[in-house]
């Protein structure tokens, strides 16, 4: 039986953690994910874990702590969020290109400049180059049952996973949630066996040594089809998830998308505000459908293209700004994605939610009556939006 | 505006940094969950610093909530420290119908005038008064809370009373003398408080 809880985005990433018991945990605090590491050594002070907990003096180096005890051949596990992912950086490119892996949960936020504690996702977007995987969460239940997830993608994989949610929105909101219990969890991941590791006297091998142009690419080369074929084992993973709790994942999440004429396409806890829109614009007869992309690395371009294939019009909502002067990451992929198709539907981007800005029912009806005037054979205009914003006097 | 699911309570608290209104609310909303319901508890982030006006908000409901948002046009409002009336216009976007409630010494009617006549439905709660007569102390959250659910009427109060018997139960089981301390508030909350 599941037990029924109720708690932050937070303490369900850090109690997902303790029913892992991972190997290896680094520790450094950021706002807003620092209750992670809190609530977890809190679980180490009270023997209810025997990670090795390393709190450290930067994420830099908690980042490192992850690399070592992953290449040692131990199970670990950080948190972090904006200005931390972004001290990381050049770690997170060591991390995914040795093919470690390294579950990480993100508790989301703004990148400074100015400086801001609010959400968005300008810290792990800025990270989508990087060969992480990127997995993002609605509300707290997604976020502890991805974490969980992540192990098992990670390791079979060998790319290091990030699972991301919405900083203080649901890593600080407090709501049901169902938990598995303790012993289905540790069963669930088992035992970590990895094939080859540092402390394998039996089988020495280098971890990072210098890539010499004439071996570059072939390491590059092989992480790109590694992350081509990371969807195989995110859907296995979640299939045995669900065996498990009696939730589905898949790499997106179609909502009244089976007969919709306009659809938006949205990343983290807005999703579910952008639900609240679509029922209400269902009962006015309203063609509206909703798709929230769960997975972000690996692209989802197939089933993105498969489920806007089907639509009239559709907005994709970008909460990150990537300075292109033509739309936000989400935007640009998903575009890219649509190419191909032979009906394409009509795509608008809107910049929205940056910094904490607060997301609304109301922005999401707003964003269907524009893409109305789009179905009914309205000029489509400039695709390149933003809601949520004073812009010049008239704020959408 | 979107009108929510009809069973969905909506609650703005205002209070300040320091004195505990975030955690009154994460309070109903454990409350609330122990009835059976969907809930949120959640905090409004700025520059946190001691006595800075802060809010906090809950959903209510007996549906799966998936809106994240603020919460623009409550269905009641609690006030932890009545000088906020002064600074922050804690009527904002108040629904129709909805009570607002709050912590104070001073009567409905002085309240009424502080806030420029308000005629709207009312509860006034000493939880000063109140908390320092069963606890010995000035510890406010278990009276706002018994206040909220009498006030609202969103949970069954025996169960409510009962639930919050088996939390405290939990959370003080080291000094049972707060227990009884803590269910003496609760009771003469509801016992005291009414709406007008």
């Amino acid at each position: 039986m599941a037990i029924r809880e109720r708690m932050s985005g937070n303490e369900a990433v850090a109690t997902a953690m303790r029913q892992i018991n991972p190997d290896v945990c680094g520790a450094f605090p950021i706002t807003p994910s620092t209750e992670i590491p809190e609530y977890f050594s809190q679980f180490m002070a009270n023997g209810l874990v025997d990670t090795q907990f390393v709190p450290v003096e930067s994420e830099h180096s908690a980042m490192s702590v992850c690399i070592g005890a992953s290449a040692a051949g131990a199970r670990a596990v950080t948190a972090t969020s904006s200005a931390g992912l972004a001290y990381m950086w050049e770690l997170l490119y060591v991390a995914a290109s040795s093919r470690l892996p390294i579950t990480m949960a993100v508790s989301n936020r703004a990148l400074t400049g100015p400086i801001s504690i609010g959400n968005d996702h300008s810290d792990s977007m800025g990270a989508r180059d990087s060969g992480w995987l990127q997995i993002y969460a609605e509300n707290n239940q997604e976020v502890y049952d991805n974490f969980i997830q992540g192990i098992l993608i990670t390791e079979a994989t060998r790319l290091p996973v990030m699972i991301c949610q919405d900083g203080f929105i649901t890593s600080h909101g407090v709501a049901n949630i169902e938990l598995l219990e303790d012993e289905k969890v540790r069963d669930f991941v088992g035992e970590y066996e990895p094939e080859e590791y540092l402390l394998n006297a039996e089988n020495p091998l280098a971890v990072g040594p210098y890539g010499t142009a004439p071996y570059y690419m072939e390491v590059k080369r092989a992480q790109a089809q590694a992350m081509k074929e990371a969807g195989t084992a995110i859907l296995d993973v979640a299939r045995r998830f669900e065996e498990l709790s009696g939730r589905s994942y898949g790499f997106i999440e179609e909502y009244r998308m089976e007969d919709a004429e306009m659809a938006v396409v949205a990343i983290g806890s807005s999703a579910g505000t952008g639900k609240a829109a679509v029922d209400q614009l269902r009962e006015e007869g309203v063609k509206a459908g909703l798709v929230k992309v769960r997975v972000f690395r690996p692209f989802p371009a197939k089933e993105l293209a498969e489920a806007l294939g089907k639509v009239k019009a559709a907005a994709i909502m970008d909460k990150a700004e990537s300075f292109s002067g033509c739309g936000g990451p989400m935007f640009a992929e998903t575009r890219s994605a649509l190419y191909d198709l032979e009906q394409r539907p009509a795509l608008v981007n809107y910049i929205y939610g940056l910094g904490g800005r607060d997301v609304t029912v109301d922005h999401f009806f707003h964003v269907f009556r524009d893409l109305e005037e789009i179905c009914s054979g309205g000029e489509v205009g400039e695709v390149y939006r933003y809601i949520g914003v004073r812009d010049g006097g008239a704020e959408k | 505006m979107i009108n929510m699911s009809d069973k969905t309570v909506e609650i703005r608290w205002h209070g300040r940094g320091g004195q505990g209104a975030k955690t009154a609310c994460l309070l109903l909303a454990e409350a609330a969950f122990f009835s059976g319901k969907y809930v949120q508890g959640f905090p409004e982030y700025g520059p946190e610093r001691m006595g800075a006006p802060i809010t906090a908000y809950n959903r209510i409901s007996d549906h799966e909530l998936t809106v994240h948002s603020n919460i623009y046009t409550p269905d009641h409002v609690v006030v932890v420290d009545e000088t906020l009336l002064h600074t922050v216009d804690v009527l904002k976007g108040l629904k129709e119908g909805g009570i607002l409630i709050i912590n104070s010494k001073k009567s409905a009617a002085e309240i009424r005038e502080m806030l420029g006549g308000y005629d709207g439905k009312l509860c006034v709660v000493d939880a000063e008064r109140i908390s320092t007569e069963t606890l010995g102390r000035n510890f406010p959250n278990t009276p706002m809370l018994a206040a909220v659910v009498k006030a609202s009427g969103v949970l069954d109060i025996t169960r409510f009373t009962n639930d919050m018997r088996k939390s405290f139960g939990h959370k003080f089981r080291t000094k049972p003398e707060v227990i009884e301390g803590n269910m003496k508030a609760l009771q003469q909350t509801l016992d005291e408080v009414t709406v007008e």
